[in-house]
């Protein structure tokens, strides 16, 4: 066992782990996106950032993918690190400005605007269908195609694979395009609607139950 | 002639071959790097090969073909031995007066001398040439000497008695211990310590291990991995079978870009040649020790000369940088110990272990020992390959060696490291340059691009040019790097476009700081350099352009217009009859104008204009 810090808590943790597997055991909160328990670290989302000390200087590193260390004091909210999450969830959002993730992840983070320019996609490029596919389905129908700007989730050639079996596992676990906000009416809004308690549907119309999951859409068709 | 078996086989091998050249016989020797090559120096090496045979000469007189002599610039460059009379800008035609004169007789023909842009003072010799004179040579000392295609050539120059040095009387601590002592840093931009980085190599645990050479020279306007490939992969080869056998490698890796035809080509000679005379292969020099090297050639996507992209692309994979929180050097190819280092650092090897660690670390700074090797090119009167030692003045540089600036403008700024790299201003010049300093000063070594630029230069558009080249180029793995870059992009564009606002320079400055802390390699965390750095050397450019609307360099095509000056103007009608877009008119000798609605700002009337007569003004609506 190893013994380090966790925002000023003492943590033990097992050799070998992430920084990230001792937060989320300790209860400690750390946004991610790209990252699943049980498929291999990734650290693209850049989301699960840390602040480690390390000597006289502190260093941001990707929880998802740091092996503890003993003696590691590790800070997860710092003021840097949650600017650059912002930002990174701001790039995001501008990208994909429906998606219900994202759009949680901006009511719970608090960011409030966005200042680039809108775009109308749906993947966020986090990988996670990928892996799905390869490492727990054992299939590899989906890569990455491209590099940069023309990065892409595709098949071999853009062509109908012969080895995806429809599984449909790449649906399940993509955290993006499944779920889309339903509050997001022009590109650039931030719905924030999921952060509000009590729905006012409940009160407004007695028994009747609200099968989608806090969409916040009743909300916002009040407010206008 | 089969495998050498000891040291003193090569020793002997290396006298006779030194005593059957005659030092008095002429020797004609054309650079064929690829810089003279595209200008024509095949045809000027075949009409010396006619030229000699028709004049009888061929007994009398040798022809080498040699690699890059560094003054791309001036290329076709021909030195003709012993006298080592330099001509430079040779064209076929030339050759006959060159054979007859020089040759015969031992004249000079004067006008293919290389003559001073400024003093027009002609230098006969290549080391008497400002820009020869004030380099160190060391790592491109051979280049312009021998024949890449000939490992005859290199035992001549002494070359594999270091090796043989290395893996017959010493042991792989010894060598390790030398490389640490010399100071050595990693010539590839990052400037870790190569020695440290060979002792956690060979100390990992794991087994094979493998060792690499980066030859994926990626970044616009760097050239000396590529040269240093070209004509001396001998020195590459014997500085990687030397750090192999410190290491404990029996195998290794070259990577080498797929644009670089002629660098692999030589280099598959070379790595043939060296295992026909048992340099190279199963048991080296009679030792035991059996070292093999393969190349992989990699398929132009920058961020391959990442060492972990790097190691993905040779093990055919997409080449995709991965977080190195475990280090290459004990999980790199097949998750097995790998020490990579760039060409350039590999061929250093060679040179410490033959001529001792006093001899290397004699020059250079504290902690930058040795020499830098960079390549000049921008707004420079001598474009070209530069080898200094480590804490030469930037001004040296500049001025001194590369012949100041074209023109006679002003310097404004030189972006050193490529993308990857910052914009160093023209207070700085005094900077002495090596790792530490160009890091204090927001750029980076990189890969050795050094792009000098004249007051005609908008640092905004220069970062946004970078950006541009970036955003293709990174992998877009991870998202700061990928979105980020995307729209940094965005914004500069915006501002030379005369759209931007002054929360745009302050969005650009927020950017750059996450993009450069929360990216996953060494690509992102470097990508905002530029633009961190114009942003803190020429912040007033980018406040000229977002309060003012004007570029003050006169390049942002929106914010600027083009007249043409009453008082300067002749009338000679060049700029006329060039316009693609037929917006100048005028009589002969009469003062020509400019039809702004026509007019594409393309600067060919300006660049045209031997009067200076066409200005670049502020748009007027």
């Amino acid at each position: 066992m190893i013994s380090c810090s966790i925002n000023g808590i003492k943590v033990q943790a097992e050799e070998g782990s992430t920084i990230l597997e001792v937060a989320q055991m300790y209860g400690i909160d750390i946004p991610t996106l790209c990252y699943h328990h049980d498929l291999t670290p990734y650290g693209a989302c850049r989301l699960c950032m840390v602040e480690v000390d390390e000597g006289k200087r502190t260093k941001i590193v990707a929880s998802c993918l740091y092996p503890v260390k003993e003696g590691l004091k590790t800070r997860t909210h710092t003021e840097k690190v949650i600017k650059g999450r912002k930002l990174i969830l701001e790039l995001l959002l501008a990208r994909c400005p429906s998606s219900k993730v994202l759009q949680d992840l901006a009511s719970k983070m608090g960011l409030e605007k966005i200042r680039f320019n809108m775009e109308n996609d749906d993947c966020i490029l986090c990988g996670l269908c990928v892996r799905m596919c390869a490492e727990q389905m054992g299939s590899g129908a989906v890569g990455f195609v491209g590099r940069g700007q023309r990065r892409e989730v595709a098949t071999p050639f853009h062509e109908a694979s012969d080895i995806c079996r429809n599984c449909g596992a790449c649906m399940y676990i993509c955290p993006a395009v499944n779920l889309q906000c339903r509050g997001v009416k022009h590109p650039g809004d931030l719905c924030n609607s999921c952060l509000v308690i009590t729905p006012q549907c409940i009160e407004k119309y007695g028994q009747v139950t609200c099968t989608i999951e806090s969409c916040g859409a009743c909300v916002q068709k009040e407010k206008k | 002639m089969g495998k050498i078996k000891n040291k003193q086989t090569l020793e002997a091998l290396q006298k006779s071959l030194l005593q059957q050249r005659d030092s008095n016989k002429p020797c004609v020797r054309v650079c064929v790097g690829t810089g003279c090559r595209a200008r024509g120096s095949l045809n000027v090496l075949k009409s010396f090969e006619d030229e000699i045979k028709k004049q009888g000469l061929a007994s009398k007189a040798d022809i080498k073909q040699t690699g890059c002599h560094g003054f791309c610039e001036k290329g076709p460059v021909v030195v003709i031995g012993p006298e080592e009379t330099f001509y430079s800008e040779v064209e076929p035609a030339d050759v006959p007066e060159i054979v007859s004169e020089t040759l015969m007789k031992g004249k000079i023909v004067d006008r293919l001398l290389y003559a001073e842009p400024v003093t027009g003072r002609k230098s006969v010799c290549e080391h008497d040439i400002p820009f020869y004179k004030k380099q160190t040579r060391r790592i491109l000392l051979n280049n312009g000497k021998i024949d890449p295609t000939n490992i005859m050539d290199y035992i001549t120059v002494g070359g594999y008695l270091a090796l043989a040095k290395a893996v017959t009387e010493m042991s792989s601590e010894e060598v390790i211990s030398i490389i640490e002592k010399s100071g050595l840093r990693g010539l590839g931009g990052a400037g870790f310590p190569t020695g440290r980085k060979w002792r956690s190599t060979r100390t990992a645990v794991g087994d094979p291990k493998f060792v690499v050479g980066n030859g994926d020279e990626g970044d616009p306007g760097a050239f000396s991995d590529r040269s240093l490939m070209e004509a001396n992969p001998h020195s590459i080869l014997e500085g990687m079978t030397i750090g192999a056998y410190a290491i404990g490698a029996n195998s290794g890796f070259l990577y080498v870009r797929a644009e670089y035809p002629l660098a692999l080509k030589h280099l598959q000679i070379a790595i043939e040649q060296s295992k026909e005379y048992g340099f190279l292969g199963d048991n080296i020099l009679a030792s035991g020790f059996s070292f093999n090297v393969d190349i992989a050639r990699g398929g132009g996507a920058f961020v391959c000369g990442e060492s972990s992209a790097l190691v993905a692309s040779i093990e055919g994979k997409m080449g995709e940088p991965r977080a190195k929180y475990i280090h290459t050097v004990e999980k790199g190819l097949w998750n097995k110990p790998t020490n990579l280092n760039n060409v350039k650092t590999w061929a250093c090897v060679p040179l410490i272990i033959g001529n001792g660690v006093n001899w290397y670390s004699e020059i250079g700074t504290k902690e930058s020992k040795g020499t830098a090797v960079f390549s000049l090119v921008g707004k420079i009167n001598n474009t070209g390959l530069v080898e200094v030692s480590m804490g030469t003045p930037l001004k040296r540089i500049v001025y001194d060696i590369g012949g100041g600036i074209l023109g006679n403008r002003r310097l404004k700024a030189v972006q050193t490291g490529g993308p990857s790299g910052g914009c160093i201003p023209e207070e700085l010049l005094d900077l002495p340059v090596d790792f530490d300093e160009l890091n204090k000063a927001g750029s980076m070594m990189g890969s050795g691009g050094m792009i000098v630029m004249d007051e005609y230069t908008c640092m905004v558009d220069v970062a946004r040019y970078f950006l541009d080249f970036l955003q293709y180029e990174s992998c877009g793995k991870c998202v700061p790097c990928r979105e980020g870059i995307k729209r940094m992009l965005e914004i500069t564009t915006n501002i030379t476009k005369g759209q931007g606002t002054k929360e745009d320079v302050d969005l650009l400055q927020e950017m750059a700081e996450t993009i450069r802390d929360f990216s996953l390699c060494g690509l992102g965390q470097t990508a905002p350099n530029t633009v961190l750095s114009t942003l803190r050397y020429f912040r007033k450019e980018y406040e000229a352009h977002v309060i003012e609307k004007r570029c003050p360099a006169g390049v942002c095509k929106a914010l600027i217009q083009y007249t043409i000056l009453k008082e300067k103007c002749t009338g000679c009608g060049a700029c006329k009859a060039l316009c693609p877009s037929q917006a100048i008119q005028g009589e002969p000798k009469k003062t020509h104008i400019i039809d702004l609605a026509k007019c594409v700002k393309c600067n060919t009337c300006r660049d045209v204009c031997k009067f200076e007569a066409v200005a670049v003004k502020q748009k007027v609506d």
